[in-house]
This record gives C-alpha cells, sequence and structure tokens, in this order.
C-alpha cells in the first residue's frame, strides 16, 4: 500500500480528479461564502465586499444566538433518541442470525431509497390531525366509550363529549421526531457495525466472571463500542444541526432553526452577507463538536495507551 | 490432594448443531477433583464445545453435565463455580490489569478493600505483581495470558477451563508456560481442564487425557498408557508418531496373539481377542533398531533402503522404505559425539523390534 504514495506520478493521477472535485465544489463555493459573508448588500443582486465584521455583530445579537441555541438543543435530543433507540435496534442486529442479519439491515437503510423530502410529507400524514396516529386513537375512544355504554356509564361521558384530536403536527416534538426518522439509520449503521466487531468472548468472559446480563452490557459492551456511539451521535448530530426542511415542514411558528433562518437568507430575504456569517457561525459550532469529540476519545486513548 | 472424588460428571451428553451436525456424539466421562485433565483432539473433534458445555454457553442435546453432584442444565454460565481462560484471553481492553483481575470479585460485590487484595496476591501468584496498574495494550500476549489466568483463579472456581491456552504463545514460551501451569496447578489445587490439539502439551501437562475424534472419546488415559497402549488406529497415530501396519491375525494362544504381516512374517504378541480378522500392527520408531545384518529370528526384522534422514540434534529420524514401498519411521538417539552421519540415503538395512514392543490394534 505503501508504494503508490512513494510514486508522486501515480499519486497525482490517482488524485488529481477528487482533488479537482473537492476544490471546485468545496473550497470554491466555501470561499465564496466566506468572502461574501464580509460583504454589504448594494441593491438587490449587488454585493460589495467591504471586510465588515457587521454581519457577524448581527449573527450574535440575542434573536440569533437563541436560535443557535435551540438548534443545539434540539438536535442534542433527536441525537440522544437517536442513540436509546438505535442502540437496541443495532444490538438486535448485530446478534440476529445470519441471514435474517441481511433482512434487517436492509429494513433499516430501506427509507433512504426515497426522497427525504418525501419521507417528511409522510409524517405530515401521519401525524396530522386527521392522520393515521389520530384516526387510531380516535378508534380506540370510540371502543372504549363504547364499551363503556355496555356497562351503563356512557351517560357520564367520562372520556369527554367529543374525541379531541392530539396537536401532534407543527410542534417541536414533530421536529424532533422528524429528525430521529430522517437520520436514524445514520446511528444504527455506525453502531451495528462497532457491535458486530466486538469479540463474543468478551461478553463471555463477562458472564463467566459472574456478571449478570446488565452488568456484562453496562460494564463490558457499551464501553467497548464507544467509538460506534461517538461516530454515530457527530454523524446524526451534525446534520441534524443545520436541518431545515424538516422544521419547515413539521414545525409550527416557533419551531425556527438556523438552518431555516439560513435558507432564508439566501431566498427570501435575499440577504447573502448575513446568511454567510450564519452558516460559517454553524460551522465553526460543528468544528467545536468535532473537536469535542477529538479531544474525549483522545483522553479515552490516553488513558488506554 | 483429594483425588478421585469426580468434580465434574458427563452424562451420555450430546450436542447437535442444527440438524446435521453432532459435534458431541455421547460422551460419559468423570473429572476428578484435583486432577490436570486435558481434552485432546484434531479440530473439529468437538473438544471445545465440551468444553464450552460445561462453561455453559452452550447447552447440551441430551445428557447431563454435573459439578460438584449438581446438575447444571439450569444454571447458567455466571452461576457456575467454574471459570475459563479463554483462547483469545478476552482481557477486557478498557480496563486496567487491576480492573480486569478484580471484575469478577466486584460483580459479586465482594468489598473494595478484599478485591484489591485478593488481586493483588493473584497477580503476584501468576508473576505479573505491580503491574495491577497497566493497560492490556502495554502487555505481551504471555503476559495477557497471565492475567486472564489471574483474573479466573482469583475467584476461587472449583474448576479451571483453559481453551487452547497456549496455541498463541511462540514456541520458547509455550514450552515455559507449560511448566508454569502445571505448577500453577499445584499451587492453587484446583481442577485444571485444558482443551488442546497439542499432544506434546497434553502429554506433558496432564493427569490424564481423552483423546476425542468426530464428537465421541476414543480413549481416556494417563499420558504414558496413551502412548505406549493405544487402543485402536486413531489414537495410535495422533498421539506421537507410529508405524502402522495392517495384516491379520493367524491364531491365538494364551495371552499371546500370532499374526501374520506382510513383509514381515508371522509372529506373536501380546493381546487377546478373536482369532481372526484384520488387525493394525504398530511400533514406535523409538522402539525400532536399525541393523546392517539380517538380525535373529526372534527380533521382526524387514529390509529396506534409507529414503531420508532427518536431523534433529539430540535425535534423527530416519526414514526406511522398505521392498515393498512401505516408509517406517525410525528414531536413532544420537548417543555418542561425531559429526559423522551413522546412516546415509540409500543405505540398505533391517529395520528391527522385539514383538512384544508392537502393539495389536483392532480398531
Amino acid at each position: 500500500m505503501e508504494s503508490w504514495r512513494k510514486n508522486p506520478v501515480v499519486f497525482w493521477l490517482l488524485n488529481l480528479g477528487p482533488a479537482f472535485w473537492l476544490f471546485v465544489f468545496f473550497i470554491v463555493p466555501l470561499t465564496i461564502v466566506w468572502v461574501v459573508s464580509f460583504g454589504e448588500k448594494r441593491g438587490i443582486v449587488d454585493i460589495e465586499i467591504t471586510w465588515t465584521l457587521a454581519n457577524y455583530v448581527r449573527a450574535v445579537e440575542p434573536l440569533y444566538l437563541e436560535i443557535f441555541w435551540k438548534s443545539i438543543v434540539m438536535a442534542g435530543i433527536a441525537t440522544l433518541a437517536c442513540l436509546i433507540v438505535g442502540y437496541p435496534v443495532a444490538f438486535a442486529i448485530a446478534f440476529a442470525p445470519e441471514r435474517l442479519k441481511a433482512i434487517l439491515l436492509i429494513a433499516v437503510v430501506l427509507p433512504f431509497w426515497i426522497n427525504a423530502l418525501i419521507r417528511t410529507y409522510a409524517l405530515i400524514a401521519v401525524f396530522r390531525s386527521r392522520g393515521s396516529i389520530n384516526f387510531g386513537l380516535e378508534w380506540l375512544w370510540e371502543q372504549a366509550n363504547g364499551l363503556l355504554g355496555l356497562i351503563g356509564l356512557g351517560e357520564l361521558a367520562l372520556l369527554g363529549e367529543k374525541f379531541a384530536p392530539l396537536p401532534l403536527l407543527y410542534n417541536n416534538t414533530a421536529v424532533t421526531l422528524g429528525i430521529v426518522y430522517a437520520f436514524f439509520p445514520f446511528m444504527v449503521l455506525p453502531l451495528y457495525a462497532n457491535i458486530e466487531k466486538i469479540d463474543r468472548s468478551y461478553i463471555e468472559a463477562s458472564l463467566d466472571l459472574g456478571a449478570g446480563q446488565w452488568r456484562t452490557f453496562f460494564s463490558v459492551i457499551f464501553p467497548l463500542t464507544w467509538h460506534g456511539v461517538m461516530s454515530g451521535v457527530i454523524i446524526v448530530f451534525v446534520p441534524a444541526l443545520g436541518a431545515f426542511f424538516i422544521p419547515d415542514l413539521l414545525g409550527g411558528t416557533d419551531s425556527q432553526l438556523i438552518g431555516n433562518v439560513i435558507e432564508r437568507q439566501f431566498k427570501s430575504a435575499n440577504d447573502w452577507p448575513f446568511g454567510g456569517a450564519l452558516s460559517f457561525l454553524l460551522m465553526y459550532l460543528t468544528f467545536g463538536a468535532l473537536a469535542l469529540r477529538a479531544a474525549v476519545s483522545g483522553r479515552k486513548q490516553g488513558l488506554e495507551a | 490432594m483429594a483425588e478421585g472424588l469426580p468434580i465434574i460428571r458427563i452424562k451420555e451428553v450430546t450436542k447437535r448443531f442444527g440438524q446435521t451436525v453432532t459435534a458431541v456424539d455421547d460422551v460419559s466421562l468423570d473429572i476428578r477433583e484435583g486432577e490436570f485433565f486435558a481434552l485432546l483432539g484434531p479440530s473439529g473433534c468437538g473438544k471445545t464445545t465440551l468444553l464450552r458445555m460445561i462453561a455453559g454457553f452452550e447447552t447440551p442435546s441430551e445428557g447431563q453435565i454435573l459439578i460438584d453432584g449438581q446438575d447444571m442444565s439450569k444454571v447458567p454460565p455466571n452461576r457456575r463455580p467454574i471459570n475459563m481462560v479463554f483462547q483469545s484471553y478476552a482481557v477486557f481492553p478498557h480496563m486496567t490489569v487491576a480492573d480486569n483481575v478484580g471484575y469478577g470479585l466486584k460483580v459479586t460485590n465482594v468489598p473494595k478493600a478484599e478485591i484489591r487484595e485478593r488481586a493483588e496476591e493473584a497477580l503476584e501468584l501468576v508473576k505479573l505483581g505491580g503491574l495491577g496498574g497497566r493497560k492490556p495494550d502495554q502487555l505481551s500476549g504471555g503476559q495477557r495470558q497471565r492475567v486472564a489466568l489471574a483474573r479466573a483463579l482469583v475467584k476461587r472456581p472449583k474448576v479451571l477451563l483453559l481453551d487452547e491456552p497456549l496455541s498463541a504463545l511462540d514456541a520458547k514460551l509455550r514450552e515455559a508456560m507449560q511448566l508454569e501451569l502445571v505448577r500453577l496447578q499445584h499451587a492453587v489445587g484446583i481442577t485444571f481442564v485444558i482443551v488442546t490439539h497439542d499432544q506434546n502439551e497434553a502429554l506433558s501437562m496432564a493427569n490424564r487425557i481423552a483423546v476425542m475424534e468426530h464428537g465421541k472419546v476414543r480413549q481416556l488415559a494417563p499420558p504414558s498408557e496413551l502412548y505406549e497402549f493405544p487402543n485402536c488406529r486413531f489414537v495410535a497415530d495422533f498421539i506421537g508418531k507410529m508405524n502402522l501396519f495392517e495384516g491379520r491375525v493367524a491364531g491365538v494362544s494364551g495371552e499371546e496373539v500370532l499374526v501374520e504381516v506382510q513383509g514381515l512374517g508371522r509372529f506373536s504378541l501380546p493381546g487377546e481377542g478373536e482369532a481372526s480378522g484384520e488387525v493394525g500392527i504398530a511400533v514406535r520408531p523409538e522402539k525400532v533398531r536399525l541393523r546392517r545384518e539380517k538380525p535373529d529370528e526372534d527380533m521382526v526384522a524387514v529390509h529396506g533402503k534409507v529414503s531420508e534422514v532427518a536431523y534433529y540434534g539430540g535425535s534423527s529420524f530416519v526414514y526406511v522404505t522398505d521392498d515393498t514401498g512401505r516408509t517406517i519411521s525410525v528414531n536413532q538417539q544420537n548417543e555418542a559425539r561425531t559429526a559423522e552421519p551413522g546412516v546415509t540415503i540409500g543405505d540398505e538395512l533391517w529395520c528391527a523390534w522385539k514383538p512384544r514392543d508392537s502393539l495389536l490394534l483392532r480398531a
């Protein structure tokens, strides 16, 4: 594997394509946005680069800091929910019989075959007042009421005069659930890869030494999958932080996340300099999260070394 | 040492995987308290499955396993009075050596002070005193194995199970560790059950050995008996080197059997049973002598030509191809100090041994 690195011609031939791609579609646009973030709006399309910091000053106004904070909290809650739901799923797949494993993995990845936007619209059909969940609840309500009627308590209307659909849509819970649903496979796959890799004899050794199943899980299995947990958390948290169409579709008036604000600057508000500044603040935040992860795993490695 | 009482009783145990694979086939054996017991066999013979059933990681399809008189069929691994040293050692990489050794005590709520004391004691026992603060990846393979040993022994189990414990070590270390394990077993007085595919390991360490093939125990005997009196062709061939000839019984008189082997003629050797049938005649390479002249009539002799000589320092293996094309291996001690080769390729000579040094194998 070393030789191709030592041969400069081969090295450049192999890397020219990806390098070109990264440069044109990643570095260049990013630089444009970065430069624009120091500009001032002049008219509808004209932006003058004045190297002003006004956009950044505006971006750290309490109004936006609050949205940043809210985005972090919501992305954090969604990530945690993904971890709590995803870990048992990954665990079950890793320990499933070989033939079932492939099917379960496909089931986890299957939603990816459908456009994310369509999947989010589908959630609307599930959550709305006249959606599947409320229909189901209404049916239960009717059955329960009928039952009460049968035993002669129907007159009392214990369950209310009329079924009141739960307000499941257009609030922060809907947004969080939407994010969890959208990024769920990103949590399960790295966890699965990690759990799958654990040498089964660690688990057997723990049992052999007298530990019960729960003890074995928390003292041996979970610590050994720490890297998978960290990978899953980062892979879910970072895009969740920048989510914009999920809060757009599922959120209410108070569900604006930083992704929505940024999107608006580039589109309806047509304020690229401010949008650029917000984008870069978000990116610095993400770098911070990654640095934190590196620091945490670095410290862990320091302990192990 | 209170030898004799069975600490583990395996009663008619069968283990099937799926519908086609029978890993362990109707095995019954007793392992006595305080002994060093070896399960020996080629890979796939069921020895590891049997060990894992004793540990509780597999459940027998049929039969029963008793440990210290108690039926284990409903007892999970974490409640059995036994501990295991895994082939991969399975030393937890995220814990220090001391935490590894203390783990089995911690999960059973032993007080902290006692854990520290007993863990340090156990580490001293395996000669790792003072390394408690290290992480497993700072240890060599041999040291990691000692951690695994200490971790199991600190629980003071009734039986210690060892799954191919030496297979990952290099040859020198393996030999040292064989002696070390025997020393440890004497020191702690616990019954050791070791699984190995290495006959030298089993012969040098164990008090008794069960040789397994295709899920069945072929022979259960002390090492010397296994070597000198194998009861079937498989054991004869598996333990040490063996020259095997196919022959037939020509007659039985008292405790002697008259056999006839092509090229070796007729001769009598100790044995009993039917006065007819095809049998195997076996002789160990070190029981065979090389002669330049035709030996006396009271020796079994076969004429041949040296086809290869393998020099091992202390001894040499001489391979002689006889007139019918069979190869006979002869182990010669290099007793005198000389650089002259005793025999060379192409030498014509006689292989000879006493009839009673050969073995009658009916199975």
